[in-house]
C-alpha cells in the first residue's frame, strides 16, 4: 500500500501542535517520487554499470593479453577468422532494440503510457531476436568449428560472448518485470525510476556489444 | 497528544522475535550482525594462525602433516582478507554511515540485509570445505597451473572460487548501497565538505571495490571454466597462460589492501580529532589523500609479480607508482601526527589503539617502501619479511584501528561503557603480543626463511625468531580475548554510556545510546563539519524544526539530499522488513553447493529457486521502493 502524500488527516493535526506551521509545509513541499540523478535507484544502476564495464574490461583485457602471449597465428590452430555477415545481421538487430525503449522513456516522462508499453515490448522482441540468433544460428555454426575446450581461442570466444548473451538475458528478465509493472499502471510522469534504470541497462548492453563486436570479430579479421 | 517519538515508532518498529530476526532491514541490527558475524570469521582465523604459529615453534615439528598445514594457511589468508577485514568494516560503516550523515537508514535496506545474508552464506559454504577435510590449500591468492585441475585434483579450489563468486555478490551490493547512502542520503547541509572522514573512508572503500573487484570475478569464473569444464584460460598446452591469473587477481588484489586499510584509517582521522580535543589538521588533504590512496592503488598490482619475469619497462612504471604512494600515505601521516601535537591529546583507550596504529604503520611502511624498490623485492619475495610487512600493514594497519573503533563506538551501540584499565591492558598485552610475533619474521625473513614451508631444519638461524614468533602470536591472541571479555562484561554491568561519553564532534553522538530504530528524532540541519561542536542545539534533544530539524513522521520515511550541497530533494518512502533477501540466499547457496559438486540438477533446482526469490522480492505490492 502506498501512503498518500502528506499522510493522513491526524498526521497533520499532531505536526501542527509541535511545529509552526511553515515547516510543516516545508516537509510536504518536498515531492514524494523523484527520478533520475535526484533519485537512489538511479544511482544504484550507475554503480552497477560502473562495476559491470569493468567486468567486461576484465574479459577483453584478457583476449588480448592471451592473444599476445600465443605466436603470430590467430586465431589458432586453423581455426577461421569469424564470418561477419550474421554477427552484424545481429548487431543491426541489437542495436535498433534500444531506439523503441529510448522512445519508451521518453513517453513516460510525458505520461504516456499507451507509447510506454509499445516501446518496451518492441524492444523485447528485438532482444529476443538477437539471442535466439545467437543460440540458435550462430553458436551451432561455430560450434560444429571449434568450441570452448579446444583451446584457449575458444575459451575467450565462448566466455566473452556468453556472458554478453548472458546480460541480454537478465535484461529480457529486467524487461517484463518493467512491462508487468508497466501494465499495471505503476508509471507515471513523476514515478519512473524502474524504466529509467531498465533504459539504462539496456543501453549498456548494447554498448558494450560494440566492444565485443570489434574484439570477437573485427579483430581477427584485421 | 502523541510526540515525535511517538509517531515515528509506529512506523520504525521491527517486532522482536525470530522473524525480525530473518527479515530486518535496520541498518544498525545488520552493522551488529556483520560485526558479530566478522568476528567470530576473525577468531577461526586466528585459531588457524596459532596451529601454524604452534607448528613452527622449532625446527623439524610434526604438529600437523604439511596438508593440515596449507589448508591452514591458506583459510587463514582467506578468511582475514575477505571474511573478517571487510565484513567487520562494513559493519561499523552499516552502523554508522547513515548515523554520521544524518539518515534514518541505508539507500537501499534490503539489499543491505541481502549482502549480509550472502556474506554469511559464502562464510559458512567456503567452511563447510573441513567437514570434508579439503578446505582451499593454495594459499589465498591461489595461483595456477598449482590451483588448476592437474595440480589440485580435489574440492579445495572448488570452495575457494565458488565461495568467493558467491561472496562478490554481498561485496558488490554492500559498496553500491555505501556509495548511493553517501551520495543521496546525507542530512540537510551536510554539503561533501562537511562529510565526516570515516564517511569518505567508506566510500573510497566502496568505490575502490566496485572497480576492482570484477577482475577477481572475472578470475575465479574463468578458474572454474578450466576446472569443471576443461577451458585453456591458465594452461599452456591449450593456449592459454597463468600469469593472466596473476595479473587479474593483484588488479583487484592490491586495490584490495587499500580497500581494508582506507575505512580504518577513517576511524583514525575520527577518533584522533576527538581524544585530541580540536579538529582535524589539514581536513581537505587527508579527504584527497584518501581517494588518491584509492586511485593510485590500481596502477601498482604489478609489483606483487617482480619477480615473475616482467619487461623491466613495466617494473619501473609499477616501481614509481609504489613510490608515489607514499606521498598521499604521509600527507595523512602527518595530519594526524599534527592534529595530535596542536591539540590537548587524552589517552583514553581508543586514542591508544590509534597511537599503536600509527607507531605499527610506520614500521609497515618502511618495509612497504623497501618492496617498492625492484631489487630488494626480488631478494625477499616469498620469505617471512614478506609476511612480516603485510601483518604490519594490515593488522597495524586495519586490526587496530578496529579495536580502538569498538572501545569508541560500541558505548554509542550498546549503551555501555567498556572497562578503561581492561582496556588500557589489552592494548599494551596486543601491542607486545604483536611486535614479538611479527617483528622477528622480518629477521627470519631476511635469514632466507621461506613463507608458506610446513617445517625447517634446525641450525639455520631461524630457531629463535621462530620461538618468539610463537610466544608473541599467544599473547596477543590474550589480549585480543581481553577486550572480548571486557565487551561482555561492559553489556552485563558497565556503566551508562550516555549519549556522548567522548565530547565528539559527529552527528551519530547526537542521538540516545544506543540509538532508536529510528535514528534520529528529527533529522538535523548541519551547518558545520563538526556539528556537535559548533551547533549547541544538537546537544539538547532533537534539533527543532524552526532551527532547520525535518521530523518526516507522516511514515517509513527519510530525507533523499543533492549529492555536492546535500539540498533537500525529495521525501523518500522506505521499504519494510521482508524475508526474501534470506530466502534469496538459501536458494544461491543450493546453486553453489550444485556447481561444487557437478550435480547440475541442483544447480538448476538452486537457480529456479534463486528466480523465485527473486520473482517474490520484487512482486509489484505497490511499494514505492523494493530495494
Amino acid at each position: 500500500m502506498v501512503l498518500a502524500p502528506g499522510g493522513d488527516a491526524g498526521n497533520v493535526s499532531l505536526l501542527e501542535t509541535s511545529a509552526p506551521p511553515q515547516t510543516t509545509s516545508r516537509e510536504s513541499a518536498l515531492p514524494r517520487h523523484v527520478a533520475g540523478p535526484r533519485s537512489t535507484g538511479w544511482w544504484g544502476m550507475v554503480m552497477l554499470i560502473c562495476t559491470e564495464t569493468m567486468l567486461f574490461s576484465a574479459l577483453i583485457a584478457s583476449y588480448f593479453y592471451l592473444r599476445y602471449q600465443l605466436g603470430p597465428e590467430w586465431p589458432p590452430d586453423g581455426i577461421e577468422p569469424p564470418t561477419l555477415e550474421l554477427p552484424l545481421i545481429m548487431t543491426a538487430i541489437l542495436w535498433s532494440s534500444s531506439i523503441p525503449v529510448h522512445f519508451a522513456e521518453r513517453a513516460i516522462m510525458k505520461g504516456n503510457q499507451r507509447r510506454l508499453r509499445l516501446g518496451l515490448a518492441l524492444g523485447f522482441v528485438l532482444g529476443a531476436t538477437f539471442l535466439a540468433m545467437q543460440l540458435g544460428l550462430e553458436y551451432p555454426e561455430t560450434l560444429a568449428e571449434f568450441t570452448p575446450t579446444t583451446n584457449a581461442y575458444g575459451s575467450l570466444f565462448y566466455t566473452i560472448t556468453g556472458f554478453h548473451g548472458i546480460h541480454v538475458l537478465v535484461g529480457l528478465m529486467f524487461s517484463l518485470w518493467t512491462q508487468v509493472r508497466a501494465w499495471k499502471g505503476a508509471f507515471d510522469a513523476e514515478r519512473h525510476v524502474t524504466v529509467q534504470n531498465f533504459t539504462m541497462y539496456w543501453h549498456f548492453v548494447d554498448v558494450v556489444w560494440l566492444f565485443v563486436l570489434s574484439t570477437i570479430y573485427l579483430f581477427p579479421n584485421a | 497528544m502523541a510526540t515525535i517519538a511517538e509517531r515515528l515508532e509506529v512506523f520504525w518498529e521491527e517486532k522482536p522475535g525470530l522473524a525480525t530476526f530473518f527479515e530486518t532491514v535496520d541498518h544498525k541490527k545488520l552493522g551488529f550482525k556483520y560485526l558479530y558475524t566478522g568476528l567470530i570469521f576473525f577468531v577461526l582465523g586466528g585459531l588457524q594462525s596459532l596451529v601454524l604459529r604452534a607448528q613452527l615453534t622449532s625446527a623439524n615439528l610434526e604438529l600437523v602433516d604439511p596438508e593440515t598445514y596449507n589448508q591452514m594457511f591458506s583459510m587463514h589468508g582467506t578468511t582475514m582478507m575477505f571474511l573478517f577485514a571487510i565484513p567487520v568494516l562494513s559493519g561499523f560503516g552499516n552502523y554508522f554511515v547513515p548515523l554520521m550523515i544524518g539518515a534514518r537508514d541505508m539507500a537501499f535496506p534490503r539489499l543491505n540485509a541481502f549482502g549480509y545474508w550472502v556474506f554469511l552464506g559464502a562464510g559458512l559454504f567456503m567452511y563447510s570445505s573441513f567437514l570434508g577435510g579439503s578446505a582451499p590449500n593454495d594459499g589465498w591468492f591461489n595461483y595456477p597451473p598449482l590451483a588448476g585441475l592437474e595440480f589440485s585434483p580435489g574440492l579445495n579450489i572448488d570452495f575457494y572460487s565458488l565461495g568467493l563468486i558467491f561472496l562478490s555478490i554481498s561485496t558488490t551490493a554492500g559498496a553500491i548501497n555505501f556509495i548511493v547512502t553517501i551520495f543521496k542520503m546525507r542530512a540537510p547541509g551536510m554539503s561533501i565538505n562537511r562529510m565526516p572522514i570515516f564517511v569518505w573512508g567508506e566510500l573510497a572503500m566502496a568505490l575502490a571495490t566496485v572497480f576492482a573487484l570484477p577482475s577477481l570475478t572475472v578470475a575465479l569464473v574463468m578458474l572454474e571454466l578450466d576446472r569443471k569444464f576443461g577451458f585453456h584460460f591458465f594452461d599452456t598446452e591449450g593456449g592459454g597462460d597463468p600469469i593472466l591469473w596473476q595479473h587479474l587477481f593483484w588488479i583487484f588484489g592490491h586495490p584490495w589492501v587499500y580497500i581494508i586499510v582506507l575505512p580504518a584509517f577513517g576511524i583514525v582521522s575520527t577518533i584522533i580529532p576527538t581524544f585530541s580535543r580540536r579538529r582535524m589538521i589539514g581536513y581537505i588533504y587527508v579527504v584527497l589523500a584518501e581517494m588518491a590512496v584509492a586511485l593510485l592503488g590500481f596502477g601498482v598490482w604489478v609489483h606483487h609479480m617482480f619477480s615473475v619475469g616482467i619487461p623491466q619497462i613495466s617494473l619501473s612504471f609499477i616501481s614509481a607508482a609504489s613510490f608515489m604512494i607514499t606521498i598521499p600515505s604521509g600527507t595523512q601521516f602527518f595530519a594526524w601526527l599534527a592534529t595530535i601535537v596542536a591539540g590537548k591529546p587524552v589517552l583514553k583507550t581508543p586514542m591508544l589503539f590509534v597511537l599503536g596504529f600509527i607507531f605499527l604503520l610506520a614500521i609497515g611502511g618502511f618495509s612497504g617502501v623497501m618492496f617498492a624498490s625492484v631489487p630488494f623485492d626480488q631478494q625477499t619475495t616469498d620469505t617471512y619479511f614478506v609476511v612480516a610487512h603485510l601483518h604490519y600493514v594490515v593488522v597495524g594497519g586495519a586490526v587496530f584501528p578496529m579495536f580502538g573503533a569498538l572501545y569508541y563506538w560500541l558505548p554509542k551501540m550498546t549503551g555501555k561503557l567498556l572497562n578503561e584499565k581492561m582496556g588500557r591492558l589489552s592494548f599494551w598485552i596486543m601491542f607486545i603480543g604483536f611486535n614479538l610475533a611479527f617483528f622477528p619474521m622480518h629477521i627470519s625473513g631476511l635469514l632466507g626463511q621461506p613463507r608458506r614451508v610446513y617445517t625447517y631444519e634446525a641450525g639455520l638461524g631461524w630457531d629463535i625468531w621462530n620461538l618468539i614468533s610463537t610466544v608473541g602470536a599467544f599473547m596477543l591472541t590474550f589480549g585480543i580475548l581481553l577486550t572480548f571479555v571486557n565487551w561482555w562484561r561492559s553489556v552485563r554491568k558497565g556503566e551508562p554510556a550516555g549519549d556522548d561519553p567522548w565530547g565528539s564532534e559527529t552527528l551519530e553522538w547526537a542521538t540516545t545510546s544506543p540509538p532508536a530504530e529510528y535514528n534520529f528524532e528529527t533529522v538535523p540541519t548541519v551547518r558545520s563539519l563538526q556539528p556537535l561542536w559548533d551547533q549547541p542545539e544538537l546537544r539538547e534533544g532533537p534539533q527543532s524544526q524552526e532551527e532547520g530539524g525535518y521530523a518526516l513522521t507522516g511514515g517509513h520515511e527519510t530525507l533523499a539530499t543533492s549529492l555536492l550541497d546535500a539540498q533537500p530533494q525529495a521525501v523518500l518512502e522506505m521499504p519494510h522488513e521482508s524475508p526474501w533477501p534470506a530466502l534469496l540466499t538459501a536458494a544461491l547457496a543450493v546453486m553453489f553447493y550444485g556447481f561444487l559438486f557437478d550435480a547440475y540438477a541442483l544447480a538448476g533446482l538452486g537457480a529456479l529457486g534463486s528466480a523465485g526469490g527473486l520473482i517474490g522480492w520484487f512482486w509489484p505490492r505497490g511499494e514505492t521502493q523494493e530495494t
